[in-house]
């Protein structure tokens, strides 16, 4: 068994109230551990920044859309090719890079865990096959419920124990680890090509609207006792005068979990727009962060927009095809049938151009003005506002106003009748960031419990360390090097072994993937229920008996057993 | 004993509802499968043993001296091609990339020589599609271009459109209409309810009037195009608009007649208009069961979803250079492994001419038009029959196939992964 001992480490470690603290960690083969032992590798850290692995609680890295945003665009392929090295293999992609790519690029920020954003059930083995090749990380994914028929017809009986049931079974079935919601009712009139506007409009094909799904989502993720939270891109993604719809969505939420949010509302960077069209279009940071603060049942995530070129992707198909129709470059759709949808089109984010700029505003906006860290987490939405690798720019832009300004000087003339942005004086501090990039995702997550997002005694030993030293470097001022700092860590280590050093891979690596198991009764065991065989039967395009991810897919993974209120 | 919900490992369909009936661990019978299907799964003739050939003659040979040579072979080339990989599951594709990878091989598929005009056009202006399963629930309008699906696949209109039950189709026979655009009066043709006999290589020309008339320019489209009436044209575009949702499937009428990628992306231009007016999808009837597969496993380990060249030491894509016919023409290859198709039955002459002058190698079950090529041939198990693996359907829905019989013979993956560790042995010994 390896064992490690990291010596002057400068901590910070705020679940377990550790910050800036220079201090030894040791490791016993997979977990900190009290004490090292005498045989331990010693690793002198020389008081660098020393952190649990990062976490992103919402990225796009594995499966049915992201694999097509690589096959449509082999000119984003080009722009990341990396040849064979060591332990590495070959890689291509800038945006959507292949699964090694992903990997290599992640583990060299310091992260060790990823949560998929969005998980077609119908395609899941396609998402566990692609989390094999992410070997660096731990899997997550988000399963799409959004227009999950079965379900639907549950919510429109007012039957929420049902709906529950068959959450839990499609779970199970495709090893999935959260519900997930995007542009709710509105994937499903996608199917004949319409869009839902807002939160109370009736969907064209059951007699619900997205504000009684959200509702009973949330109802039934807690008669499950998941981990995680419904996980929720709201109806009306990156419309003019979006954020009323954002606001009223989050007025719905009740708070009904004292040990995280009730409700996890992610790239609401996209869902914070004013104006009523693109002639006025404008931030509305503000009222939207001020909801947040009220309300601590609700965690969002930036969705923090950087320019330049990427892949925007997501299961909210109708907003794709509108995306097409502003950008007029190519476009990818895929309908999945009986639950979801998906749109694909490459952007260009400039800073000549005025909407672009006041999105990017808007997402460090929120990261600003929302008070607690725990309650706004960084992300870019993973490639959609940019790809991940621009992280430690946002950092670096979080903690330093003049870093801000000399930016602001970039973008477009009238950004600052737009944005309240340069009016904003707060940098974050290092604990901040800490929380944002791994402590909160594992408390929004569920996770601590199963040893992620710390390092007490008995958590996974999954740790970054930064060549930064705190105590040495203005991070106001001095941005340039937050930005060398966070691009490579000095080591990332998972599960206690060495993974990535100075940003190459080491070792081949193995993943945990993550699922949950509500444990059902009888009675709700989906299974053995004729109405929801019927559905099988009669409208999907597979047997049932051949839709459930097998054990043959999952290899090193851990099961969330959870005891159930049906 | 009878297995039941097997999907059948024939073609892109990837039908996953076949029963199959067994006695002593053979199969007796086979149960909602198409004539092709059904063929597959009753075959009898297969290669007993690997073959070699030895001053001109075929000799039996062990696997082990059958692998040795291949490894020989494989390590000795400068410029190998590892070609086909489309009949084969996902995780035996794995090992074809990483072996690629490794020797700096180009590695290529059946694609090359089927839908790859498909994917250029796709790379140029996106894919609008969906799965199956939501042209059978909501479809009201059924496009054939350039396909014959009642002989290539089957089961496709019973299952997935023209005859498939739908929740939003009360009645299959009156609510779904049916429109095939072909250069002859195929079958499909018969139940149409528009037939346009297109004049051979006339395709573009025929998307180009009807996306005209689809945009109000009908002004534009003369009296006759490639044959077709304008009156008619006129209707189609009608009935597409008027669609609640409307399907169009292509197949290599499309993609392999004069335009090529052009036409392809002429249609999904098409069908990306009509999405201005109603719903549109567009979807490639995709030819063996797991053609889509390789795709899939290749994009998403080297980017690319064919004819990628290891050789410079990254992977690089440029079909015309790097895809399989070009290479060939140019006589490039030193070396050449098909796994799980057979080229020698469909590839130019010209092209199979280089391959026999080189070492070739073939891992088939089958005797097949390769085997005259090569110089070295291991049998395997029949992947979905004897062996369990990954296929990703032509909607790109992955499906776990299935082993219903069990066999002595080795697996593709078996025999890759054994070829892979006998190369890095001889690498190491220098």
């Amino acid at each position: 068994m390896a064992e490690i001992l990291l010596k002057n480490a400068y901590v910070i470690d705020p679940i377990s109230g550790i910050n800036g603290e220079v201090m030894d960690i040791a490791i016993s083969g997979s977990r900190i551990v009290e004490d090292a032992s005498p045989h331990s590798e010693v690793i002198d850290c020389q008081g660098l920044l020393t952190l649990p692995g990062g976490i992103d609680s919402h990225t796009h890295t594995s499966g049915t859309k992201v694999n097509f945003g690589r096959y449509m665009s082999p000119e984003d392929m080009r722009a990341g090719r990396t040849s064979k090295k060591g332990h590495m293999h070959i890689t291509s992609g800038y945006s959507v890079p292949t699964t090694y790519g992903n990997s290599y690029r992640y583990s060299a920020l310091g992260y060790t865990s990823l949560v998929e954003g969005a998980m077609a059930p119908l395609e899941a083995r396609h998402t566990h096959e692609e989390f094999k090749f992410t070997p660096l990380q731990d899997s997550f994914a988000n399963a799409l419920f959004d227009g999950n028929w079965g379900m639907l017809r549950a919510f429109e009986d007012g039957d929420i124990k049902r709906a529950a049931a068959i959450i839990a079974w499609t779970l199970t079935a495709v090893k999935g680890f959260a519900i997930k919601l995007t542009n709710p009712g509105g994937t499903e009139a996608w199917g004949f090509g319409k869009n839902i506007s807002c939160i109370n409009e009736t969907i064209p094909t059951f007699d619900l609207t997205p504000a009684e799904i959200i509702k009973g989502a949330i109802k039934a993720n807690e008669l499950l006792h998941l981990p995680h939270s419904v996980h929720l891109h709201c109806n009306n993604l990156g419309t003019p005068g979006n954020f009323s719809c954002t606001i009223g969505t989050f007025g719905h939420v009740p708070d009904v979990n004292d040990k995280r949010q009730s409700l996890y509302a992610t790239h609401v960077q996209f869902h914070s727009y004013g104006g009523s069209g693109w002639g006025d279009f404008c931030s509305k940071s503000e009222p939207v962060a001020n909801m947040v603060n009220f309300r601590p049942q609700i965690v969002i995530d930036m969705g923090q927009v950087m320019f330049g070129r990427t892949t925007t992707m997501t299961a909210d198909g109708p907003m794709e095809f509108n995306l097409y129709r502003l950008h007029h470059d190519k476009w990818s759709n895929h309908d999945v049938e009986l639950e979801t949808g998906s749109g694909i089109i490459p952007v260009n984010y400039r800073r000549k151009n005025l909407v672009n700029s006041i999105m990017w505003a808007i997402g460090l906006e929120l990261a600003l003005l929302v008070k607690s860290p725990w309650q706004c987490l960084l992300t870019t939405d993973n490639p959609n506002g940019a790809p991940f690798v621009k992280y430690p720019e946002i950092i670096a832009l979080l903690m330093s106003k003049k870093y801000r300004d000399a930016e602001f000087e970039t973008v477009h003339q009238d950004t600052e009748k737009r944005v309240p942005l340069p009016a904003i004086e707060r940098e974050l501090d290092w604990h901040d960031i800490a929380v944002m990039t791994r402590a909160g995702q594992a408390r929004a997550l569920g996770i601590i419990d199963l040893g992620k997002g710390h390092l007490s005694p008995g958590a996974e030993a999954d740790i970054a360390i930064y060549p930064i030293k705190p105590d040495e470097i203005d991070p106001s001022a001095e941005y340039e090097k937050i930005i060398q700092g966070f691009a490579q860590t000095e080591y990332t280590i998972k599960r206690g072994r060495i993974v990535s050093r100075r940003g190459d891979a080491i070792i081949d690596g193995e993943n945990t993937t993550f699922w949950v198991k509500p444990k059902v009764p009888a009675a709700y065991d989906m299974q053995h229920d004729t109405v929801f065989q019927e559905l099988f039967e009669r409208y999907y395009s597979v047997r049932m008996s051949n839709y459930p991810v097998q054990e043959e897919y999952l290899h090193r993974n851990h099961c969330i057993e959870t005891e159930t209120d049906l | 004993m009878e297995i039941r919900d097997v999907p059948c490992p024939f073609c892109g369909c990837l039908c996953d509802d076949i029963s199959v009936r067994l006695e002593d661990n053979r199969i007796t019978g086979v149960e909602n499968c198409c004539t092709l299907g059904n063929a597959k799964f009753l075959s009898k003739s297969r290669l007993q043993h690997p073959i070699m050939r030895k001053d001109g003659k075929w000799i039996e040979v062990t696997y082990e001296e059958a692998i040795d040579e291949t490894a020989r072979i494989l390590s000795d080339a400068m410029r190998p091609l590892l070609y086909g990989w489309s009949g084969t599951i996902g995780e035996a594709q794995v090992v074809g990339v990483h072996l690629a990878e490794e020797i700096g091989a180009l590695i290529d598929s059946t694609t090359s020589v089927c839908h790859n005009p498909s994917i250029l056009a796709i790379q140029e202006v996106g894919h609008p599609g969906c799965t199956l399963g939501q042209v059978k629930n909501r479809a009201d309008l059924v496009v054939y271009w350039g396909c014959n699906p009642i002989e290539a696949h089957p089961r496709h209109m019973s299952r997935y459109t023209t005859y498939a039950d739908g929740y939003f189709i009360d009645n299959t026979a009156t609510d779904r209409k049916v429109i095939v655009v072909d250069i002859r009066r195929s079958d499909g043709a018969k139940i149409a309810d528009e037939f346009i006999q297109v004049k051979p290589g006339g395709d573009y020309l025929i998307l180009s009037a009807l996306r005209a008339m689809v945009r109000g320019k009908d002004e534009v489209v003369p009296d006759s195009v490639a044959g077709v009436e304008k009156v008619q044209l006129q209707r189609v575009a009608d009935l597409m608009m008027k669609a609640k949702f409307g399907a169009v499937f292509f197949g290599l009428g499309v993609t392999m007649s004069r335009g090529k990628y052009k036409n392809v992306r002429n249609a999904i231009e098409l069908v990306s208009e009509l999405n201005r007016k109603t719903k549109f999808t567009i979807s490639a009837m995709r030819g063996h069961f797991n053609v889509y597969g390789f795709n899939e496993v290749l994009t998403w380990m080297a980017g690319y979803p064919f004819a990628v060249d290891f050789s410079r030491g990254i992977a690089f894509y440029n079909p015309g250079e790097t895809s399989v016919i070009d290479l060939l023409e140019r006589k490039e290859p030193d070396a050449c492994l098909v796994v799980a198709s057979d080229p020698g039955a469909h590839f130019p002459k010209s092209t199979i001419e280089h391959m026999a002058s080189i070492p070739t190698v073939q891992i088939d079950p089958c005797v097949n038009a390769t085997t005259a090529l090569c110089q070295v041939q291991i049998p395997v198990a029949i992947t979905g029959v004897e062996s369990a693996g990954t296929a990703y359907r032509m909607d790109g829905v992955p499906i776990r196939m299935k082993k219903v019989i069990e066999t002595e013979f080795p697996t593709d993956q078996e025999i890759l992964e054994r070829i892979v560790t006998r190369i890095r042995e001889m690498r190491s010994d220098g």
